[in-house]
């Protein structure tokens, strides 16, 4: 049965989103421009009535898709496209915004959200903020609209609420337009991880902060407030920066820890564009900041605020117009959307421009030139070095946008983007990164505005020569040769070594004050971690054997992996390393199962113990069925070090049909200094056929050993049964099974072949036991001498070639992240309550 | 000259050599005619060449051979001027390469082969079927 209303309603919450947004905009410019104190507060009324309605219309287009995924509603091509009906809840969540539509929607939440947040924090400056606020949200509703103007054959948006037979040509529709699939396409196994049920909230919350700065911004220059509008713009613009920051950060974090890209950043153009927007906010920050200490830089703020929405604006349009296609790995898919994209952000772009360039000249300026010595002239050189570091990513991202405009003039233009893009990227960055470091290292140290020559190399000695020294042990220590990586080194440890001094300082008088030291020290930290992590990775798992692996394979292949057969130890880099076998990962379990102790039923993800298991501390009883995420094998690998201590990884291999090649994630031990980063890169294919050898038969009695393949084994029971599952058993018909014991190295395996006589036939299922590489077949039974005959085939035991490698000092990156969010944590405080005391004395 | 002037002409300085080192580091989209006379007159640099799979007229895919061990393979693009080339990657196969509707190839001619160092696939809609399987 199609769910007709659930669709309708949502489809109707949007239309309410997209005029109430309107109406809001409007009302609230009303209430702007509005010179009659009274009139002008019954506008007012209207716009936040109007915000209202809009914000619990977003609220309500949420809960009817959710409704939707959440019910396996197939008919809607969301929810068949997204989710299936296996798919436990918290990825029901994140089957939201794997699609466009999806993401769409979560970034309007995020502004509804902020929109009522400003409505109730800030009286002083709602109608003018929220005029912008609205205006976008007008933009992002018609993008979910999902409606095609007749005649003109335009579509405008993409309904998240499209039923699937209106999505698709499939010739079912035609005969039964009532039908609905029985199971959705599902979430793609490789997202269902908990990245992605955090990972895009946290960065569309980043990407819809950066409209609050934005939207006072404007507010204050339509207004002509041109100085008070950075008061209060400024925790929001940290915020903004922080949770972006965060978003950011998590993405590499995903990216190292499941999605195994070979690192955590590849200058990919869906990296790239959120990457430079993250730098421009920065650099806003810090002249908004200049002007609130001394009233300069007040244009340069205006100019950063408003380029860095732009830019996330610009970014919006690169991902999601289909424009990168030829250039990223990971863009999202043309929705056909381009045209309503760049109408968005060329509206704001002109917008932003025309209003700056009125109201340019009566912008105040200072005549006086900051002194070499002043705080404000680093910060401000520390600024542009940020702007030319976005900037220097910018233009080559920007190259499919290149050729499209040339293109559009009737050129031709075919320049492609570099070839080694973290090649490319890495020299130059690495140098604009050596820049900021020193700045944010030095910049501190002019926090008053009289310092001169002398005491600035009073204050400086102390870290210099600190630096200096550590730089040589850590030189010396870590073995840096390399020279741009040892400026780099240099100026990461005087960035942390300055800041701590200037920390030090402040944690006696003013603790309140210290946001700034901290996000530096994150910074340095940050950068001494990706310098080590990634300049000196390095791959630990080389074949020592002299023999190949593979002789199709690269000599890099070859000699980058070792080839581990089932429990034969192998010893690499200080560990011997043994392959204890494949797991499953049962659903209601945390524990890995053994695959051996498991008997497949006709369905993948239903499987039956075949003998007593324990997980988590429970015993699941033989017979039992055991409910897996058939998708992931993972492969058990037992790390001894010289000292004799152990640990177990378990690197994991996704198989999928039609995917044609393995998707490995993998599983990384973490140390203090460096982590262990292993993977699989080749394993036995499951999908194909095995090379059994001949069959080799034993005629042998209950509880007599034979040796399979030197195995010792023994039948120890057998017995008949009166269901077999996936065979109707009638009459006269026989089922026989063998419980047949065998000794592996390690433990014992039990294997059941069948044997089975129905109809007259003789049918026999045999069972394998995947670890040793042997198949048992249950031949024939002799009840006259209590004897049976069992069949033995044998193949190449079980193996994996496995690729490891260590990061040094990746936890310096990360712990680096995390003392950069405390900072930013700190000076949101600080400012937001120097925001508060002002609105309080009714100022702002 | 006053000290914003000179900070003026240092961030007009880096951007223009941001601008030239791009352009210098630049690859290009050509046809394989073009990467080919291009490797035959000693040009080794990684260049893009867009184009499609070879299909059958039915819309088979056809021409990919894997190696033995899964661990590289080569296929059959046809380019924008319907060339057809085969392609080496020394890498197992890309998840959903047989559905992409375009596939960009970065790399370079070595004698008759291209030799991709990369592979970039544009698919009709990511992760998506493209039409419902019925069962009534």
């Amino acid at each position: 049965m199609v769910h007709y209303f659930i669709g309708d309603l949502g489809h109707l919450f949007v239309i309410l989103a997209l005029i109430s947004a309107f109406f809001s905009a409007f009302s609230y410019y009303r209430a702007t421009v509005q010179q009659d104190l009274k009139r002008s507060a019954s506008w007012l009324a209207n716009g936040k009535t109007a915000f209202f309605v809009h914000a619990a219309s977003v609220f309500g287009i949420v809960a009817c898709l959710f409704v939707i995924i959440y019910n396996h509603y197939f008919e809607y091509h969301y929810a068949w496209s997204h989710s299936s009906t296996r798919l436990p809840t918290h990825y029901m969540i994140s089957c939201f915004w794997e699609g466009q539509e999806g993401s769409f929607l979560l970034w309007m939440f995020w502004h509804a959200l902020l929109g009522i947040i400003l409505i109730f924090t800030n009286k002083y400056w709602e109608a003018s903020v929220m005029t912008v606020i609205s205006l976008v949200q007008f933009f992002l509703s018609t993008m979910i609209l999902g409606v095609v103007i007749p005649g003109l054959e335009l579509k405008i948006g993409s309904s998240p609420f499209i039923l699937l037979r209106d999505a698709m040509d499939a010739p079912i529709f035609k005969v039964e337009p009532e039908f609905v699939p029985e199971d959705g396409t599902g979430l793609n196994p490789l997202l269902q991880n908990y990245w992605m049920v955090i990972h895009p909230p946290t960065l569309f919350l980043g990407f819809a902060l950066t409209v609050v700065p934005f939207a006072y911004c404007i507010a204050g220059l339509w207004q002509k407030k041109y100085k008070e509008w950075i008061r209060p713009a400024l925790p929001w613009a940290l915020f903004g920066a922080a949770i972006l920051g965060l978003g950011i950060l998590m993405g590499a974090y995903w990216a190292y820890e499941t999605l195994n890209f070979g690192g955590y950043w590849n200058w990919d153009p869906v990296e790239n564009a959120v990457y430079v927007p993250w730098l421009f906010l920065i650099a806003a920050i810090h002249v908004m900041i200049t002007f609130k200490n001394s009233h300069t830089a007040l244009k340069a703020s205006v100019i950063l605020v408003l380029t860095s929405f732009i830019l996330i604006l610009y970014s919006t349009f690169l991902t999601r117009s289909g424009i990168l296609g030829n250039a990223s790995v990971h863009s999202f898919t043309d929705l056909g959307l381009s045209g309503q994209l760049l109408i968005y952000l060329l509206f704001f772009t002109v917008g932003s421009i025309v209003l700056s360039w009125v109201r340019w000249k009566e912008l105040p300026t200072t005549e006086k030139e900051a002194s070499t010595y002043s705080r404000e002239f680093w910060i401000f050189i520390g600024a542009i070095a940020l702007c030319l570091m976005g900037f220097q990513v910018l233009v080559p991202t920007s190259i499919p946008v290149y050729n499209k405009v040339v293109e559009l003039f009737g050129g031709v233009s075919n320049v492609a983007p570099p070839a080694d893009q973290i090649e490319f990227y890495s020299k130059s960055q690495l140098w604009f990164a050596v820049a900021v470091a020193i700045l944010s290292g030095t910049g501190q140290f002019f926090w008053w505005k009289k310092i001169d020559g002398k005491k600035l190399i009073n204050q400086l000695t102390v870290p210099l020569i600190l630096t200096l020294l550590c730089s040589t042990i850590i030189i010396a220590a870590g073995n840096v040769a390399e020279p741009t990586y040892i400026v780099l080194l240099v100026a990461g440890l005087y960035t942390v070594i300055a800041n701590a001094k200037i920390l030090f300082g402040l944690l006696k008088t003013s603790p309140k004050l210290s946001g700034g030291a901290v996000t530096h020290i994150g910074v340095g930290l940050i950068l001494i971690g990706i310098l080590f992590s990634s300049g000196y990775s390095k791959v630990v798992s080389l074949n020592t054997t002299g023999m190949l692996i593979s002789k199709d394979a690269s000599t890099e292949f070859n000699n980058e992996n070792i080839l581990l057969f089932l429990n034969e130890p192998k010893s690499m880099a200080g560990y011997e390393l043994k392959y204890k076998g494949e797991r499953v990962e049962p659903i209601e379990y945390s524990d890995f199962i053994d695959k051996n102790s498991l008997e497949p039923t006709g369905l993948e993800h239903l499987l039956v113990a075949k003998t007593d298991i324990t997980v988590d501390g429970e015993i699941i009883p033989k017979g039992d069925t055991v409910e897996i995420a058939a998708e992931n094998t993972y492969y058990e690998i037992e790390y001894t070090d010289t000292n004799g201590e152990t640990f177990t990884l378990f690197p994991r291999a996704q198989v999928n049909e039609g995917m044609g090649g393995l998707l490995a994630s993998p599983d990384i031990k973490r140390k203090l200094s460096k982590d262990l980063y292993t993977h699989v890169s080749s394993i036995r294919n499951p999908t194909e056929e095995t090379d059994w050898s001949d069959l080799q038969e034993f005629k042998i009695e209950l509880n007599q050993n034979f040796f399979a393949n030197d195995y010792v084994s023994t039948v120890e029971k057998i017995e008949r049964l009166d269901k077999v599952p996936g065979v109707k058993l009638s009459e006269g018909d026989v089922a026989i099974r063998a419980e047949i014991r065998v000794l592996g190295e390690e433990k014992e395996y039990v294997s059941q072949p069948l044997f089975i006589i129905k109809d007259n036939l003789v049918g026999r299922i045999p069972d394998e036991v995947g670890d040793l590489g042997l198949r048992f077949s249950l031949i024939n039974v002799h009840p006259e001498t209590d004897q049976f005959t069992i069949g033995v085939n044998t193949r190449q035991k079980n193996w994996v070639v496995l690729k490891a490698m260590e990061k040094p000092l990746i936890n310096v990156l990360w712990s680096g992240t995390l003392i950069l969010m405390a900072g930013f944590g700190i000076a949101i405080k600080r400012r937001y309550s120097e925001f508060k005391k002002m609105r309080e004395k009714g100022l702002e | 000259m006053k000290k914003s002037h000179i900070i003026g002409i240092i961030i007009i300085g880096i951007a223009i050599a941001v601008i030239i080192s791009t352009a210098g580091d630049a690859s290009t989209y050509v046809t394989f005619d073009e990467a080919q006379e291009m490797a035959s007159s000693g040009n080794s640099s990684s260049i893009h060449v867009v184009g499609e799979l070879k299909k059958t007229r039915s819309g088979e895919i056809v021409g990919i051979q894997p190696s033995v061990d899964k661990l590289s393979f080569s296929f059959v693009m046809v380019d924008e001027n319907q060339n057809e080339q085969t392609v080496f990657y020394n890498e197992p196969m890309p998840p959903d390469f047989q559905r992409s509707e375009k596939v960009v190839v970065i790399g370079s001619y070595q004698e008759d082969t291209f030799i991709a160092d990369k592979i970039l696939m544009k698919c009709p809609s990511k992760y998506q079927e493209n039409t419902v399987k019925a069962e009534l």
